[in-house]
């Protein structure tokens, strides 16, 4: 068995290769963005070049220019806010619980959805280094931190394939729902 | 004539109010680590036990460095228990707020509170309604915090069924969680209510999340099982627990009603009681 994939950002084609329920990690610089962050990022204009970019669906605590605690949100909340980030060049979408069929559409070709376990956000903080931060004014929570990752261990969620564990493992909990209802 | 507490006992409730914080945010109550442990050690796929280590991992360096154990340190949820000796004023009430206050500084807790239409965030987690206190009486004074999370509490739901419905309440149950999927962040712990009215049933959902984890009754536990069939899984990658538990709690009804609601908890089911003495 081999070890993860080992990934740095900027990202390039190497994500086109990855499939759903790869292990990998993850280092180099990602930015943090929540529903805010995207809506600001939309009328504003992206403030990182997006080329290559990996987004972190987080929303951390910080505190004296520290990473405190930083897991995942839940990303089907940008859903519909992803898309202009794929289109400008992002190779990775990283958060937890998956998201819907259009990203699925959106990804294909181009870039992976990466899931961390939700809530370990002391796990997470642990291999990061705050560097910077845009949109300051949108609050903690809502911010786009700039954060060096050292080897964050993710899973292929979805990748530029159409492949997307979440997807399996949804439809077959719906088939069981159907059986037994 | 009576007069209100005195100005120690305030600082007290708002000391402990920080204390009940700081504890419920790094720390995990025993019994919903006991059931995470018994998750980890049942789960045989791979990627399943692999979220139930890291959570495991998590929640031991959180409580070794003291610091939230989730970024979403939720929105402040408080339950106290009120004794006869202690006159309820509004002073009580202000002095829970400037125990978050001082929570969301020291612990640090992120600051979550937004007005609900302009989403301008207070910064200290304080706001119309919050915290959100709800009163009992007691034997002593109590403070129990249940500080929520949004990504379990968006996948809450409320349906007012009919009398002739009782049977379809475990499918309620069940679609709730097929609905949430990963979202939530599974292995969830379900709090249902069940009877009541409109507004009391999500009340008792949510209080239902204050009970111990480590039993459930025959009712609870067919709730349980049926929705561990979906094989949602831990972070809804698979696997055969997708909630840790299920709680219930009841009240009367009218006749022609029957309220039920689903109050869904992350895996982090974070609670914590501290006693005010007198």
């Amino acid at each position: 068995m081999t070890g993860p994939v080992r990934l740095k950002t900027p990202l390039g084609g190497e994500v086109l290769s990855l499939r759903a329920g790869d292990a990998v990690t993850l280092s180099g610089i990602v930015y943090t963005a929540r529903d805010e962050a995207h809506l600001a990022m939309m009328e504003k204009g992206i403030p990182f070049d997006p080329k290559g970019a990996a987004i972190y669906h987080c929303g951390p605590v910080v505190q004296d220019g520290k990473i405190i605690s930083a897991g995942p949100t839940t990303s089907s909340r940008m859903n519909r806010l992803s898309e202009f980030l794929l289109d400008a060049g992002v190779r990775a979408l990283i958060g937890k619980g998956g998201m819907g069929k259009e990203v699925v559409e959106q990804l294909r070709g181009r870039a992976v959805y990466l899931a961390f376990t939700g809530g370990c956000a002391a796990l997470a903080a642990s291999r990061m280094q705050l560097k910077g931060v845009h949109f300051e004014e949108l609050g903690m929570a809502e911010a786009v931190w700039v954060i060096e990752l050292d080897e964050l261990p993710l899973i292929v969620g979805i990748d530029a394939h159409g492949g997307d564990l979440f997807g399996e493992v949804r439809k077959r909990a719906g088939e069981v729902f159907r059986k037994h209802g | 004539m009576c007069s209100g507490p005195t100005p120690a006992f305030l600082e007290k409730i708002s000391r402990a109010t920080l204390d009940a914080f700081r504890m419920a945010e790094t720390r995990l109550p025993p019994d919903v680590i006991a059931a995470l442990k018994k998750a980890a050690g049942q789960e045989q796929d791979a990627r399943a036990k692999g979220e139930l280590e890291n959570i495991l991992m998590n929640i031991s360096l959180a409580e070794k460095l003291g610091v939230p154990l989730c970024q979403d340190t939720g929105v402040p949820v408080v339950y106290l228990t009120v004794p006869p000796y202690v006159p309820l004023t509004q002073e009580i009430y202000d002095a829970i707020a400037d125990g978050v206050r001082s929570a969301t500084k020291e612990v640090p807790l992120r600051p979550n509170t937004v007005d609900p239409l302009t989403r301008h965030n207070s910064g200290n987690n304080t706001g119309a309604g919050m915290p959100a206190i709800h009163v009992k009486p007691g034997d002593r004074f109590t403070i129990t915090v249940l500080p929520k999370g949004a990504g379990a509490e968006n996948m809450s739901r409320v349906a007012m069924m009919l009398p002739s419905q009782v049977k379809e309440i475990e499918k309620f149950v069940v679609e709730t969680m097929l609905i949430a999927e990963g979202r939530p962040c599974p292995p969830v712990v379900l709090g249902v209510g069940i009877g009541g009215t409109f507004d009391g049933v999500t009340a008792l959902a949510k209080e239902a999340l204050l009970e111990p984890i480590d039993r459930m009754d025959p009712f609870e536990q067919q709730l349980c099982d049926a929705v561990n069939t979906l094989g949602i899984g831990p972070m809804g990658l698979g696997g055969k627990t997708t909630a840790l538990a299920v709680k219930v709690k009841k009240a009367a009804c009218h006749t022609a009603s029957l309220p039920v609601a689903v109050n869904v908890q992350c895996w982090a089911n974070r609670r914590h009681t501290v006693e005010v003495e007198r």
